[in-house]
């Protein structure tokens, strides 16, 4: 970062820094729009569903937290958010379905453990044999020792693996879960997203931002194709349904109430990580972080620790990430390793926080609300236009429309979403609700 | 002498072939970021799209090749390649370049790549389908079986027609591109820039005649690489996100910014992904019966499924990123 002067983004240039507190008209406008267009789905679509929009939305709106921090915050660039979310959607199933007596039963949980003791012994006898340069052995002979003692032991541990989940599969199905309260899950699953995003993070912080997008989208497709192929853990493309609510569910109290109370429920957990993450912005934290997305050169020279900053914050948004997943997931009611798709989970969420305001969390909520009810009804919207256009093809030209034309209109959806994200990166790099930076002057 | 012949099929053979893919499509993603400095996440979708041309314009003459005694595909390669190249210069003036008149940190930059993938996607998907579609319109794929002249190999070694064409293809475009960079001014006028654009354009380098020659390059080598892929496999719209891992750890381990070191990355990657989903009982069985009766081999020795196969370049990437980050061959981009 040589010449971090010229290639500073001028989304956060201090020239447009307000120092008086003004009428939030542009706030109360935008709010206003998507509450007609929330009350319009409501006439058209009817309650069940819109309600069922709205929860999704707001799962959506904590992805898009999670993804506004690591980039309206400390400009970094996760391509990878449908990796934490299916980590996240993964915990939500394994933690709530109720316990497999097929395999409790019998013996299998044993040899299971007994695999995993191999592979925790096989993991202390290579760091053992990475050190013995301590001992004297020269290192050309310890990298030596080392590579061909992981790559036997790696051998004999992966096979006997492929031995227990086979006979898990064959004998019990899979796994089961451990019964216990969706939140858990949740939490679990945040966790478990974050560290898989300390590792990555560990890893490409240090270096250009690039390499970062890079392993991010390498490890949301790793994450999707374990969760895919492992069928006995996950039942893989079998899918597991249903998931157990925290709260009443449908059979109760029917579609609506249910799910309007499963919407408060994820409206509370929105706005106590909305409150946490505002004070954390307007804290010295908050200045240091900005600080150092601004200008990185001038926040190491006054002693700022920059990689592990930029640690603290990719970490806090994958384990956002990996909770709203668990959120999402439990709503669903099924766990489907298939149904996770960059577009759906990764691209969809990027629109929401670059066109909603990256670095305002209001913003990004309105962006997450918006986007998401313009995704929906995007795709009766698509199929409309698209019956329209071969209508119109058949009836001037007497053009004869292929027989795919429902899937084709929705890969028009793919052809939007690209060409929202280059057209707000060009005309709106702030987006619709730019960030308020705040003068002392 | 069969398990030998088995592992020249499975690994030798089908590691050159996604080797050459791999090396190929990292050149140019090499190359773009050693002139622009931001990872090109489009390039998957410009070989997609250089194979989808090489579709349609085969399925709209699927004779043509006939005449000449080649596949069809083989014949509309150039013609796709100079449609890619245009499409990727295009692609500049439009998005990437007023971001960059703007300003704007790399990052955004990869950000805006990654719009303009989904865009292609679309577009690709829109008029062509989601299924797989052979680039075998009219012609038939030859296949040769060799047959080995030692006692006891009883399989042949196989080798189907777009892997010959594919080799040698991949030899035509390394030398020309390095002729290119060595040779001619244009090539230097490109390596000058990449090691310092400040300089580069105060001696009088005209930087906007750089960018567009890498993009025309990087299109052309993108149509190459696609083309080649879907002859050797099927087309099929929905590759980007699995080639995108494999050529970016190919183009860092090579070392970023710099070609030759892309070509072996991406020979390392596509070795490192055959050996690692190759099944190591098959050569192992000949000696079976003269390994200790302890010793019993399970039938699947092979290091990941199949189905994994996407770990092996991320894992590759891990590695080089935590010992080397610079690459094997030392990359001037960090």
């Amino acid at each position: 970062m040589n010449n971090s002067e010229k290639t500073r983004n001028p989304a956060y240039t201090p020239q447009d820094a307000t120092s008086v507190r003004r009428f939030p008209l542009r706030e109360l406008l935008l709010f206003g729009v998507l509450l007609v267009a929330i009350l319009a789905v409501y006439a058209i679509m009817g309650a069940a569903y819109s309600t069922r929009m709205l929860v999704e939305a707001a799962c959506y709106a904590i992805l898009a937290l999670g993804l506004t921090i690591q980039w309206g915050y400390a400009g970094q660039f996760n391509a990878g958010v449908m990796g934490f979310v299916a980590l996240g959607g993964f915990c939500a199933m394994f933690f709530s379905v109720p316990v497999n007596d097929a395999f409790w039963g019998t013996a299998l949980p044993g040899e299971f453990g007994r695999v995993l003791l191999y592979g925790a012994a096989a993991i202390v006898v290579i760091v053992g044999a990475s050190k013995l340069d301590r001992l004297g052995v020269p290192k050309p002979l310890r990298t030596l020792i080392a590579v061909v003692l992981s790559l036997v032991l790696y051998l004999v541990v992966i096979s006997q693996l492929r031995e227990v989940t086979d006979a898990i599969e064959s004998q019990a199905g899979f796994v089961g879960g451990l019964g216990l309260p969706p939140w858990i899950g949740w939490i679990v699953g945040g966790a478990l997203a974050g560290g898989v995003g300390y590792f990555i993070g560990h890893i490409c912080l240090g270096l250009r931002s690039d390499y970062l997008a890079i392993a991010t989208l390498g490890i949301a497709e790793i994450i999707k194709a374990f969760l895919k192929n492992s069928d006995w853990l996950t039942r893989g493309t079998a899918t597991v349904s249903p998931l157990p609510w925290p709260t009443p569910g449908p059979a109760e109290l029917g579609f609506t109430l249910s799910r309007a109370i499963y919407l408060s429920f994820t409206a509370v957990i929105i706005a106590v990580i909305f409150f946490l993450l505002n004070r954390a912005y307007n804290a010295p934290w908050g200045r240091m972080i900005r600080a150092i997305r601004d200008n990185e050169v001038s926040a190491a020279a006054m002693g700022k620790d920059i990689n592990k900053r930029r640690l603290e914050i990719f970490v806090l948004g994958c384990i956002l990430m990996g909770l709203g997943g668990g959120i999402l997931g439990t709503f669903n009611s099924l766990f489907d390793p298939q149904g996770y798709l960059p577009l759906n989970h990764t691209f969809l969420v990027l629109v929401m926080v670059i066109l909603g305001g990256p670095g305002n969390n209001l913003g990004t909520i309105f962006g997450a609300v918006a986007v998401y009810i313009i995704w929906i009804m995007s795709e009766p919207l698509a199929l409309f236009l698209m019956q329209l256009a071969v209508a119109f093809g058949e009836g001037a030209f007497g053009w004869d429309a292929p027989g795919n034309m429902d899937s084709r209109a929705l890969q028009a959806r793919v052809l939007v979403i690209g060409l929202l994200i280059t057209m707000v990166l060009r005309f709106a790099p702030k987006g619709l609700l730019p960030e308020n930076i705040k003068s002392h002057s | 002498m069969n398990e030998l012949v088995f592992f020249i099929n499975n690994v030798v053979i089908s590691g050159s072939v996604s080797g050459s893919i791999y090396a190929i499509g990292a050149v140019g993603v090499t190359l773009i970021f050693s002139i622009m400095r931001f990872a090109h996440f489009a390039h998957a979708d410009m070989m997609t799209f250089g194979a989808f041309m090489v579709l349609l314009l085969t399925t709209a003459f699927p004779a043509a090749g006939a005449s000449l005694g080649v596949p069809t595909a083989v014949l509309m390669l150039p013609l796709a390649m100079l449609l890619t190249a245009a499409l990727a210069v295009g692609i500049d003036k439009i998005f990437y370049k007023p971001l960059r008149a703007h300003g704007v940190k790399p990052i955004v930059l990869v950000i805006g790549s990654l719009g303009v993938t989904l865009i292609l996607q679309g577009l690709i998907r829109l008029f062509s389908g989601t299924g797989g579609q052979s680039l075998y319109v009219d012609d038939r794929k030859e296949i040769f079986r060799l047959a080995l002249p030692f006692e006891g190999a009883r399989a042949p070694v196989v080798v189907t027609e777009p892997q010959i064409y594919l080799f040698v293809i991949t030899i035509v475009a390394v030398v020309a591109l390095h002729l290119f960079l060595n040779r001619s001014r244009l090539g230097k006028a490109m390596r000058a820039m990449s090691d310092n654009p400040e300089l580069a354009q105060a001696s009088g380098i005209n930087t906007n005649t750089i960018v567009a020659v890498t993009w025309m390059i990087a299109g052309a080598l993108a149509a190459i690489a696609g083309t080649l892929l879907s002859l050797d496999v099927t087309f099929k719209p929905d590759l980007s996100f699995f080639l995108l891992l494999p050529i970016f750890a190919a183009a860092i381990v090579g070392g970023v910014g710099h070609p030759y070191g892309a070509i072996a990355g991406g020979f390392v990657v596509g070795f490192a992904e055959t050996l690692a989903v190759f099944n190591w009982n098959v050569l192992l069985r000949p000696f079976s019966d003269s390994l200790p009766a302890w010793l019993e081999l399970p039938s699947n020795l092979a290091f990941v499924g199949t189905e994994y196969k996407i770990v092996v370049p991320f894992f590759i990437l891990v590695a080089i990123l935590v010992w080397r980050p610079t690459g094997l061959f030392k990359g001037k981009v960090i």
